[in-house]
């Protein structure tokens, strides 16, 4: 196990500053990995009870949010016994830096991973420098 | 519950004040949660308990759910994202690798009439209690 074995639990995220949260629901920050390749960077996010139609991914300016709606299934005629995780749905914002190609992210989900692909732009990518002999 | 809750939130009831009302009772009940890997829930009625917990982006074939009495056991492992030495991380906060954890529950159950579900990264186990440990009705004899 990596370093989450040490704190494993959910964090909450943080409250909007535009506003408070108008549903009585909790909201919890989900773990990401980010990860740079040559020609990409990969946003991998776990959201557990999130498929491909309860994940919204709005990009405003250069601030791309992903937020996942979360429905609670409860199990029927059974209480509750032990809690050591809370649900909620997810959310979280990332500042995107000039060199994603913002028209070409995509975002897929699959066992409640979000993947988001994001493109360097070309120019991004060719950074070698010819040197000409004189 | 007291059926007096059932009637004061009627038709308002909501599944997610319900299940905020159940963790505020719970928490001042239990005083220590545990932090092992991955963490769980557990429901439970008179003859059946339901446990569940997040393990998302896991293959369903790598998981291994094995009951004995009343404990039971997961594991699983979680491969880390494929990356050439080329590529950096920016961020790494996910769990990766392996993990297992033994719960204890709050009867024996039937350990083949167990059932697994696994959904949008979710797992959800149904345990039916053993019959041998079910209570049993005792019939009062009028003289």
């Amino acid at each position: 196990m990596s370093e989450s074995t040490t704190n494993i639990q959910k964090k909450e995220a943080a409250i909007p500053e535009k506003g408070e949260r108008t549903r009585e629901r909790r909201v919890y920050s989900p773990q990401v990995d980010i990860i740079e390749r040559k020609s990409e960077i990969v946003v991998v996010a776990d959201m557990p009870g999130v498929d491909e139609k309860s994940v919204d991914i709005t990009l405003e300016k250069n601030v791309l949010t992903i937020y996942g709606t979360v429905e609670a299934e409860m199990p029927e005629n059974q209480r509750l016994s032990v809690l050591e995780y809370g649900i909620g749905d997810y959310q979280r914002s990332f500042a995107l830096s000039d060199e994603v190609d913002k028209e070409k992210i995509q975002a897929s989900v699959k066992n409640g991973v979000l993947k988001l692909v994001m493109p360097k732009k070309e120019e991004v990518k060719a950074k070698k420098i010819q040197v000409t002999a004189q | 519950m007291l059926w007096s809750e059932v009637e004061r939130l009627g038709r308002f009831w909501d599944p997610w004040r319900e299940f905020e009302r159940m963790r505020q009772s719970l928490a001042r009940a239990t005083a220590s949660a545990s932090t092992e890997f991955p963490l769980i829930n557990l429901w439970a009625s008179a003859d059946s308990a339901t446990v569940t917990t997040e393990i998302p982006g896991i293959d369903p074939k790598a998981i291994e759910i094995s009951v004995v009495g009343d404990m039971l056991t997961l594991k699983g492992n979680r491969q880390p994202e494929e990356i050439t030495e080329e590529d950096a991380y920016h961020r790494r906060e996910r769990w990766q690798g392996q993990f297992a954890k033994n719960i204890q529950l709050p009867f024996g159950v039937e350990s083949d009439k167990v059932d697994a579900r696994f959904t949008k990264g979710v797992l959800y186990i149904s345990l039916p209690r053993a019959e041998a440990d079910k209570p049993k009705k005792i019939t009062i004899k009028a003289e």
